[in-house]
C-alpha cells in the first residue's frame, strides 16, 4: 500500500470536534441567559404530560357572537352532535398535520364521544399553538360592499350628522392591500359612507354582480353594521362565519398584540374598521399553497412587513382574475376587497390592476410567527367544521417519570454491561468504545437539548427507545473498524499501517450502512405523521452524531493512540496484540518473522523444529498463518514433483 | 476468553476454522420459510391485540376527585377487567381512565368500585367512546412510509453495491424480520401500542443497517471473483460472512444488552407497559436481524448470483479445475485438504514503511 498522500493530523480533527462540541453547548448556554432554553431536553406528552383541549363542533352559519350563545340554560356548551364520522376523521388529519408542521411535538389527537376532539399537547403549548390546533382557517374572498370606522353609529338618523369618527380617515394603517397605494384617500372613503341606501325601498329582485350594494345592504345589516362596536373584544374574537351568499358585516382582525384598554383608540382611529362585505367570490378551499416571509417591494427587493403569500389552483385563479376585473373600475371602497379570515378581515386592498395568475400577498398586522402560523392553516386547507374550545386542562403524564426513570436506569445498567463486554473484548482498546459512546451521548444529548429549545424537538418515550437503538449502532461503528483493524494486523501490519488501511476498508462500510438509514429516516420523516415522523427524527439524529463521532472522534484518537508504544508493540492489553490475535507469526520486515514465545503452533507444521526467532523467510512470500494458507498451483505442482521424486527415486 | 475468542476470530478470517454457511443454504431457507409460518400463523391464531390507541375504547372521567392516584386507578381496573392496561390521565380536579372497550355488563360494576375508591359519588363517574389516537390516517401514511422505505432501499442498496440481487436478499431478510417478531409479539399477547409499531419501524432501519454491513464485506471479497480460479463465488461469499461472524456477535451482543435490561426491567416491573412493549419488540427484532442477515441475506444473494450467466460459468470451472487437480496422483491427505480450503489470501504485498525495523540509533 502506498503510504498515504494526505498529512494525517488526527489532533487537529479532535480539536475541531471539540471545538463543535463546547460550541453547542456554548448555543444551549446562552440560549438559558437569554432566552427560554432550558438545559434539559423537553419532553413530550407521554413522559411530561401537557395541556388537553376538547374541542366541540359549532354549526358554521351560527350567528354567534358571544359565548352566550354557545351555552345552553344549564351552562353546558351546545355542540353540534350529527357531525359526520368522516368530517371529524378530516378534522383530526388535518389538526395533526398543522401540529406536526411547527415542529415536532408529537401530538396525540382523537375523537370522543363520536363528535367532540380532544387534542393533547405536550408541556405549556405557546398560545399560537392552541391558535392553530382550534382555528378552522376558514378563508374567504369577499368584495367590499361599505367600510366605516370600528365604533357604533351612535344616531339613528345619521345623515344630518355624520359623527366625529367618521370625519376620520377609515384608511387605516393596518389595511393596506399589496396592490394599493394608489389614489385612494381615507376622506374620500368616508364621504360616501353615510349616504349609501340605509332604507332602500326599491330592493332589486337580483344583484347585479357580487359587489351590488343596493342588493346586499338591506336595512337588517345596515343596522348591524351600524351597530357593531369594534372596540369590544367579544366582537374581535372571529369564528364567526357568514352565510356565504349574503353580505357580512364584521371587523377588521385587532393588531396581535393589542391590549383590551387600546382597542377604543384603535376603533377610534380607523386602525380597526368595520365592513359590509358582498357573497363570497373566493373561497379558501381555491388555495394551493401559501407560505410566508417578507414583503417583496415593487423593485424586488426584501421588505421588513411580513406577508402570507398564496396561490390559487387554476379555478381560483380565473376566480380571482374575474373579481379584479370587475373591481378595477368602481370607486372606493367598492374597489376593495376583503381577505376574511375565520370571519375577521385580515386585510382589504384595492385593486389596481387586473390579476391575472393568482398570486396574492396579504399584509396585515403579522409577525413573523402569526404569518407563519396563519401560511401553515391555510396550507393544510380550513377545518371543515368549526370548533369552539370545550375546555383546556393540564394532564399529567400518562407514563409517569417513574417509568422513564426505570428505563433511563435499565438503560445504564446495560451501558455498564456493554462497557464491561467492550473491556473483556478489545481489552484497553475498549476505553476507546466506552470513550467515543460517552462522546456520542453527551453530543446527542446537546443536540437534543438545542433542538427542543429551537424546533420544538420532544423526547417520548419512543424517542428514548430510539436512542437506546442508536448505543447499538453506534457501536457498530466502532466494532466494525475495531475488527478491520484487526483483519489488517491478521495481514501482518504493522498497526499504524493497519489502521490507515483498515480505516480506508471500514469507512465505506460505515458510510453506506449510515446513508441507508439516514435515508430511511428522512423518508419516513417526510411521509409519515405523528409518532413515527418524531421515531425518525431521532433516527435520523443518532446516525449523523454516529457519524460525526466515528470520523471526529474514534479514529483520529485511534491515529493517536497507534503511535503510543503501548498499542503499537501490541501490549497484551492493548487489545491489539497480533499474538492474542491468534497471529502465529508476525512479519518483523527485512525478510524476518518474529514468532511469539509461547505460540499455539499447529503441531503438524512442516516447520516447527525452527527456532522460534529469527526464522528465515520461506523462499515464497506467504507470510503470516503460513501454516495452512492454501498452496498456490506452482506450490501444489512442486510438492507433486518432489512427492514423485520421493516415491519413485528417480527422476524422467 | 478474549485470547480464545481472538484466535477463533483469526481462524475465521485466515479461514483455517470456517462454518459452511452458504453451502448449507437450502437448510437455512427452509428455517426462515419454516419460522415465517409458524409467525404468519401466530398472528392468524392468536392475532394481534391492538391498543386503545389502535380500536378506541372507553373513557371514565372522574370528577371531584381529591386524592388522584394513577396506581389506585389502574388497580381498580385490573380488579374488574383483569387483562386491561388501562391509561390513566390526570388532569386538574378530574381524572380519566382510558382502556379498551368494556362489556357493557362491566361497567356498573366498575363505576361503583371506582366510587369507592377514590371516595366520590356515581354520579361524578361518567363515561363515553373514544376514538383511536392512532387512526385510519396515520396507519395510511405509516404504510405508505413503509413502501417508500422500501422502494428507497431497494434502489440506494442497487446503486451502492451496483447489483439488485443483494438489494433483494436485503428485503427478503427485511420482511422475514418483520414477520418473524410481529408473530412473536402475537405469541407473547401483549397490546400492540404505537411504541411497538415504531419498534418495528426500528427494526426496519436496524435489519437493513445489519444486512449492509455483511453485505459490504462480501462484495469487496467477491469483487474479483472472475478474475481468479481459485475460488468460487460462493465460497468466496461464505469466506466473507465466515470473516463477520465476530462483528456480528460483538454488535449484537452490544446492542442488546441496553435493551435487554430494558426488557428485564419492563417485564418484572409493573405498569411499565410502553417500556416493555418497546423493548420486546426491538430485542426479538434486532436478534433476528442479527441473524437474518448472516444466514439469509447472505445465502439467498449468493442463489440470486448464481443463476447468472458468467458466474455459474465460472463456477463450473472453478470446480472442475480443482477435482482435475484432487484427482492428481500422489497428493497427500493435506495437500488435498488445502485444495478444499478457503480462506484469506495473503500475498506478499508491501506492509508500508511503518513495517520496516526502525534504524538503530548509534
Amino acid at each position: 500500500m502506498a503510504p498515504p498522500v494526505r498529512r494525517q493530523r488526527p489532533v487537529r480533527t479532535l480539536l475541531f470536534l471539540g471545538v463543535a462540541v463546547f460550541a453547542l453547548f456554548a448555543a444551549i448556554g446562552s440560549g438559558v441567559i437569554w432566552s427560554d432554553a432550558t438545559t434539559t431536553p423537553k419532553l413530550a406528552l407521554d413522559l411530561e404530560g401537557g395541556t388537553e383541549l376538547i374541542l366541540c363542533p359549532v354549526p358554521i352559519a351560527d350567528t354567534v357572537t358571544s359565548d352566550a350563545d354557545l351555552t345552553d340554560d344549564t351552562g353546558e356548551v351546545r355542540c353540534q352532535t350529527n357531525i359526520s364520522s368522516d368530517d371529524i376523521n378530516q378534522a383530526i388529519a388535518i389538526i395533526r398535520q398543522r401540529v406536526d408542521a411547527s415542529g415536532v411535538a408529537e401530538a396525540e389527537i382523537s375523537s370522543q364521544g363520536g363528535y367532540m376532539i380532544v387534542v393533547g399537547l405536550p408541556g405549556e403549548p405557546k398560545p399560537e399553538t392552541l391558535e392553530l390546533v382550534s382555528r378552522s382557517a376558514m378563508m374567504e374572498f369577499r368584495p367590499v360592499l361599505l367600510v366605516g370606522t370600528g365604533l357604533p353609529v351612535k344616531t339613528e338618523p345619521p345623515a344630518e350628522d355624520p359623527t366625529p369618527e367618521e370625519g376620520t380617515p377609515t384608511e387605516g394603517a393596518g389595511e393596506e392591500g399589496t396592490t394599493e397605494g394608489t389614489d385612494q384617500t381615507g376622506e374620500e372613503a368616508a364621504a360616501a359612507e353615510p349616504e349609501p341606501e340605509p332604507t332602500d325601498p326599491a330592493r332589486p329582485d337580483k344583484p347585479s354582480s357580487a359587489s351590488d350594494a343596493a342588493y346586499y345592504i338591506t336595512p337588517a345589516v345596515q343596522k348591524e353594521f351600524d351597530e357593531l362596536d369594534c372596540s369590544k373584544r367579544e366582537n374581535l374574537t372571529g369564528g364567526r362565519i357568514g352565510k356565504p351568499d349574503e353580505a357580512f358585516v364584521t371587523c377588521d382582525l385587532p393588531p396581535k398584540n393589542a391590549k383590551d384598554s387600546d382597542l377604543a383608540a384603535l376603533a377610534t382611529t380607523g386602525e380597526i374598521g368595520k365592513y359590509i362585505l358582498g357573497p363570497v367570490e373566493v373561497e379558501g378551499a381555491q388555495i394551493s399553497k401559501a407560505s410566508s416571509g417578507l414583503e417583496t417591494l415593487q423593485g424586488g427587493g426584501v421588505g421588513t412587513r411580513w406577508v402570507v403569500n398564496l396561490e390559487f389552483n387554476s379555478t381560483g385563479t380565473k376566480q380571482f382574475g374575474d373579481v379584479s376585473k370587475r373591481l378595477l373600475p368602481m370607486t372606493s371602497p367598492q374597489n376593495r376587497f376583503g381577505i376574511v379570515l375565520d370571519g375577521m378581515v385580515v386585510s382589504a386592498p384595492s385593486i389596481n390592476a387586473v390579476i391575472p395568475d393568482g398570486r396574492a400577498e396579504i399584509s396585515g398586522s403579522f409577525d413573523r410567527t402569526s404569518a407563519a402560523t396563519l401560511a401553515q392553516q391555510l396550507n393544510f386547507g380550513s377545518l371543515p367544521v368549526n370548533f369552539q374550545k370545550l375546555s383546556e386542562d393540564r394532564i399529567s403524564a400518562t407514563l409517569g417519570s417513574e417509568q422513564l426513570q426505570k428505563g433511563l436506569m435499565a438503560g445504564l445498567f446495560g451501558l455498564l454491561l456493554v462497557v464491561v463486554y467492550s473491556f473483556a473484548q478489545y481489552r484497553v482498546l475498549g476505553l476507546l468504545t466506552v470513550g467515543s459512546l460517552g462522546i456520542a451521548a453527551v453530543t446527542t444529548y446537546g443536540v437534543v437539548t438545542l433542538l427542543s429549545w429551537s424546533y420544538g424537538y420532544r423526547l417520548s418515550l419512543a424517542g428514548v427507545g430510539g436512542l437506546i437503538v442508536a448505543i447499538g449502532i453506534t457501536a457498530d461503528s466502532f466494532i466494525v473498524y475495531f475488527e478491520r483493524i484487526r483483519d489488517e494486523l491478521r495481514d501482518g501490519r504493522a498497526l499504524g499501517a493497519a489502521v490507515e488501511h483498515g480505516w480506508s476498508r471500514a469507512k465505506r462500510t460505515i458510510l453506506a450502512s449510515d446513508a441507508v438509514n439516514f435515508l430511511a429516516a428522512i423518508v419516513l420523516y417526510v411521509v409519515s405523521v405523528g409518532g413515527v415522523r418524531g421515531f425518525a427524527f431521532t433516527l435520523g439524529l443518532t446516525t449523523l452524531v454516529d457519524l460525526v463521532i466515528v470520523f471526529g472522534f474514534t479514529h483520529p484518537m485511534m491515529q493517536v493512540l497507534a503511535k503510543r508504544r503501548f498499542f503499537a508493540e501490541g501490549h497484551p492489553w492493548s487489545g491489539l496484540d497480533p499474538r492474542r490475535l491468534g497471529v502465529s507469526a508476525h512479519y518483523a520486515g527485512r525478510g524476518r518473522i518474529s514468532r511469539p514465545k509461547a505460540d499455539r503452533v499447529v503441531s503438524d507444521e512442516p516447520d516447527d523444529d525452527v527456532p522460534e526467532d529469527d526464522v528465515p523467510a520461506p523462499s515464497y512470500a506467504r507470510v503470516p498463518g503460513s501454516d495452512d494458507a492454501p498452496m498456490t498451483i506452482a506450490e501444489r505442482r512442486a510438492a507433486a514433483r518432489k512427492k514423485a521424486v520421493a516415491d519413485e527415486g528417480s527422476v524422467d | 476468553m478474549a485470547q480464545g475468542f481472538g484466535a477463533w476470530g483469526n481462524d475465521l478470517y485466515t479461514g483455517r476454522r470456517s462454518y459452511q454457511i452458504v453451502a448449507r443454504r437450502w437448510w437455512w431457507f427452509g428455517l426462515g420459510v419454516l419460522t415465517t409460518l409458524i409467525a404468519v400463523g401466530l398472528l392468524v391464531k392468536p392475532g394481534l391485540t391492538p391498543g386503545i390507541e389502535f380500536s378506541g375504547g372507553t373513557q371514565f372521567t372522574l370528577n371531584n376527585v381529591k386524592d388522584p392516584s394513577q396506581d389506585l386507578a389502574t388497580s381498580t381496573v385490573l380488579a374488574v377487567a383483569p387483562g386491561e392496561s388501562p391509561k390513566v390521565v390526570v388532569g386538574q380536579s378530574k381524572m380519566r381512565i382510558q382502556m379498551s372497550e368494556l362489556p357493557q355488563s362491566d361497567v356498573p360494576e366498575l363505576v361503583t368500585r371506582l366510587a369507592e375508591a377514590f371516595d366520590i359519588t356515581e354520579a361524578d363517574i361518567s363515561h363515553t367512546f373514544i376514538g383511536p389516537t392512532w387512526g385510519a390516517d396515520v396507519s395510511r401514511k405509516t404504510i405508505t412510509g413503509i413502501g417508500w422505505f422500501l422502494v428507497f432501499v431497494l434502489i440506494v442498496m442497487t446503486v451502492y453495491f451496483r447489483n439488485w440481487q443483494m438489494a433483494v436478499a436485503a428485503l427478503v431478510a427485511l420482511l422475514h424480520d418483520l414477520v418473524v417478531t410481529v408473530g412473536v409479539y402475537a405469541a407473547v399477547g401483549w397490546e400492540v401500542t404505537p411504541a411497538t409499531v415504531i419498534g418495528f419501524l426500528t427494526i426496519l432501519g436496524y435489519s437493513v443497517y445489519d444486512t449492509v454491513v455483511v453485505f459490504d464485506k462480501v462484495r469487496e471479497n467477491t469483487a474479483d471473483t472472475l478474475s481468479q480460479m481459485r475460488y468460487t463465488y460462493a465460497e468466496k461469499a461464505n469466506l466473507a460472512v465466515n470473516q463477520t461472524l465476530v462483528r456480528s456477535i460483538n454488535t449484537s451482543v452490544v446492542a442488546l444488552l441496553p435493551v435487554g435490561a430494558i426488557l428485564v426491567v419492563g417485564a418484572f416491573v409493573q405498569h411499565a407497559g410502553t417500556l416493555r412493549d418497546l423493548a420486546l419488540a426491538l430485542f426479538v427484532g434486532m436478534a433476528i436481524g442479527t441473524v437474518s442477515s448472516v444466514f439469509l441475506a447472505t445465502p439467498m444473494e449468493v442463489t440470486l448470483r448464481e443463476l447468472e450467466r458468467p458466474i455459474k460459468a465460472h463456477t463450473r470451472k472453478v470446480l472442475a479445475a480443482r477435482a482435475k487437480a484432487a484427482a492428481a496422483p500422489g497428493l497427500s491427505e493435506e495437500d488435498q485438504k488445502a485444495l478444499a480450503k478457503v480462506g484469506q489470501l495473503q500475498p506478499g504485498a508491501h506492509q508500508g514503511q511503518a513495517a520496516q525495523p526502525r534504524r538503530k540509533k548509534r
